[in-house]
């Protein structure tokens, strides 16, 4: 809808989440549960999460801190192993159900076009190594041997095609700034012409004015180099200006999946809503904005039923037993809420038409 | 001057360039270290006294007046002469004799050689050790970290002394009479290293367990680096201040632990004669008025390890960011 390039090209999936779930044992040591009887307790970071990334797109997946967005990027890209379903890409299954049976070979060519963008960028760069050596490393790491000329020229055009100099690579991490890091990170992330980029909230430990420089710069490298994003952020605003589609997380769940014009003009699920009117906005000065009622359940001990019933103002006796599932709404696109499902969603005030 | 536009638009992209090996001096001399150095008077006195020493011991063949080894020129009537400046001091005795007319000056420049040769050496192989698995310990975590910390635990109940004579005893017991003599110097060191490794892999798995948990080792695993290149190219760069800190202090106590095992009669062999070896052999003389043979030799040593210390002391302040 926003870039009808992208819509164009997309077709075939790239990526496919399969219920997948990862689950952190947080258990005191076991000689603390021995002697003070405490028993094992698992965080539920995701649980159960089904999303599919076709080629070309760029998927943005929004939510509060702690819902779990940040851990299905390092799923994704194996930083993490997933305790329950299935990820698959490119036709190969990386991780979960069936990986052992795939090929070896196919999971690391596989691997090596998937990169992920950080969100610290004064954390994601070794303090301690030179810039043409940070955006070396991929190439040296995945091709071996390459001369050294070579390797400068490569490095070279990668740090000028994120607006940075080719003399800049003899510096070292701190004599950049925050958005200038933000380059170098995606100069590495691009070092083995990856199709896919996970970039978990890249521009959030941005200054504003340098975040748009970056999220421009992201979308003419999508344009050029026809890349695939899951772009993670707790920003609506920036989501709303680079995602084609979005997926609202809440609690380790997708509880809306929806084209971005869909999901910000006629948000479904009560929580999307709640989201969207918190966002300050500066058309709309003078209108009173919804504070997000209510805290985030604790995710050692969610709510049964729908995990969001406990700040809905909607929900009923259904709700607190049985969990939604996602599903098609009336408006398009998916969300996961039985009061979606049965109609009783109420009209909302001050939306468009 | 006339501005063209387009200037340089055609022209070739300057090559990178690594900065030549004088513009990286002078970089480091105008750096925050040189600055804090050239700031601090002890560091400054104790960097050209530690050097006067590693001059003396460095170059002790050609500074030497004598060659306290060389029996030849020995001459038992110069024994137990006092030093110079005292009534029947000779010239060319310096500091005095010994009980063999050997040369206290030059056996003091002799001994600190091997005391030198024993500590550095017996730090590097401590910090080898320490670091390696240390960081072993940190990144890999689990049962791999739980037994090496055990490991540590149990060695740092008992005093580093008695591992080394420990290790000294048992290498004495294993060795043919003989051949102990000329590998006594490698027994020392290894029993020196091994008793001190600890503390490098506490401090090195604390900085590693920190390191390892930022973007930037995450960021080289999504790339594909394999756990040894994070281990050895990511974070021991990253870990390694402290340890720098921790090994230059601990140069000086290596030594004193030599001079101790020397003085206990279990260190070098009398051949090799170390500092503390000259002090427990003046020893036997104090008490007979013959004091320069100790206690110049206690000088030396007490000289030099303070300066390393005193060294060690404006590194740790420097390196310390918050103290800047």
């Amino acid at each position: 809808m926003t870039h009808p390039l992208h819509h164009a090209a997309a077709g075939e999936v790239l990526l496919e989440l399969v219920d997948v779930a990862r689950w952190f044992d947080v258990s005191p040591p076991w000689l603390n549960r021995v002697l003070e009887r405490k028993p094992r307790v698992l965080l539920r970071a995701v649980d159960g999460v089904d999303v599919t990334i076709r080629r070309g797109e760029t998927l943005g997946l929004v939510g509060e801190s702690g819902c779990g967005k940040s851990t299905v990027a390092r799923l994704i890209v194996g930083l993490y192993a997933p305790t329950r379903g299935s990820i698959r890409y490119d036709g190969v299954t990386l991780a979960g159900q069936g990986a052992e049976a795939a090929d070896a070979g196919a999971q690391r060519q596989a691997r090596r076009s998937m990169q992920m963008i950080f969100q610290d960028p004064y954390a994601s760069l070794n303090p301690r190594w030179r810039v043409e050596d940070i955006v070396a490393e991929p190439i040296r790491v995945q091709e071996g041997d390459v001369a050294r000329a070579d390797l400068d020229a490569r490095v070279g055009a990668l740090l000028e095609q994120v607006g940075l100099a080719a003399a800049d690579g003899i510096k070292y991490p701190h004599q950049f700034s925050g958005g200038q890091r933000q380059r170098i990170s995606i100069a590495r992330a691009l070092a083995v012409n990856p199709a896919f980029l996970v970039c978990d909230e890249p521009t959030s430990a941005l200054d504003v004015s340098v975040q748009a420089q970056v999220l421009n710069l992201m979308r003419e490298l999508q344009q050029r180099l026809g890349l695939t994003y899951l772009f993670i952020s707790h920003n609506l605003a920036v989501v709303h200006h680079i995602a084609d589609r979005v997926g609202v997380m809440y609690l380790g769940r997708i509880v809306e999946l929806a084209p971005t014009r869909r999901l910000f003009t006629q948000p479904q699920h009560p929580y999307t809503r709640m989201l969207l009117d918190a966002v300050p906005d500066l058309s709309m000065t003078g209108k009173s904005r919804t504070a997000v009622a209510g805290e985030v359940p604790n995710p050692l001990d969610p709510p049964p039923g729908c995990t969001f019933h406990p700040r809905c103002p909607l929900a009923d006796e259904r709700c607190r037993r049985e969990v939604p599932k996602l599903l098609p709404a009336a408006a398009g696109g998916e969300a996961a809420c039985h009061a979606v499902e049965d109609g009783r969603l109420p009209a909302r005030e001050g939306a468009p038409a | 001057m006339s501005v063209r536009p387009n200037a340089g638009a055609g022209e070739a992209v300057a090559v990178p360039r690594l900065p030549s090996l004088a513009e990286r001096l002078r970089g480091a001399w105008d750096g925050d270290v040189a600055y804090s150095f050239r700031r601090s008077p002890v560091a400054v006195v104790s960097a050209i006294v530690l050097a006067a020493c590693l001059a003396g011991a460095l170059f002790a063949p050609w500074l030497a007046p004598h060659n306290p080894f060389d029996l030849k020129t020995l001459n038992l009537l110069d024994a137990l002469s006092p030093p110079v400046w005292q009534e029947g001091g000779k010239p060319g005795y310096l500091l005095g004799t010994d009980d063999q007319g050997r040369d206290v000056l030059s056996a003091i420049m002799y001994g600190a050689r091997i005391s030198l040769l024993v500590g550095l050496a017996s730090v590097a192989l401590a910090v080898v050790m320490g670091v390696s698995l240390g960081l072993l310990a940190g990144y890999a975590g689990g049962k791999i970290d739980a037994f090496i910390m055990r490991v540590a635990d149990v060695q740092l109940s008992f005093p580093a002394i008695l591992i080394a004579l420990l290790i000294d005893g048992v290498a004495r017991a294993a060795l043919p009479r003989d051949a102990h003599g000329d590998v006594a110097l490698f027994v020392l060191i290894l029993a020196i290293g091994v008793s001190n490794w600890v503390q490098y892999a506490r401090t090195v798995r604390g900085s590693t367990m920190v390191e390892k948990n930022k973007e930037y080792v995450q960021a080289a695993r999504v790339i594909g680096v394999s756990s040894w290149g994070i281990m050895g190219r990511h974070l021991l760069p990253n870990v390694m201040g402290p340890v720098l800190v921790l090994g230059t202090i601990n140069i000086a106590t290596a030594i004193l632990t030599e001079a101790t095992l020397s003085f206990l009669g279990v260190g070098v062999p009398p051949t090799q004669p170390s500092l503390g070896t000259l002090i427990r052999v003046g020893n036997d003389f104090l008490f007979s008025g013959e004091w320069w043979i100790t206690i110049f030799p206690g000088v030396a040593l007490v000289v030099m390890v303070l300066s390393i210390n005193l060294l060690g002391d404006w590194l740790r302040d420097a390196l310390n960011p918050k103290l800047r």
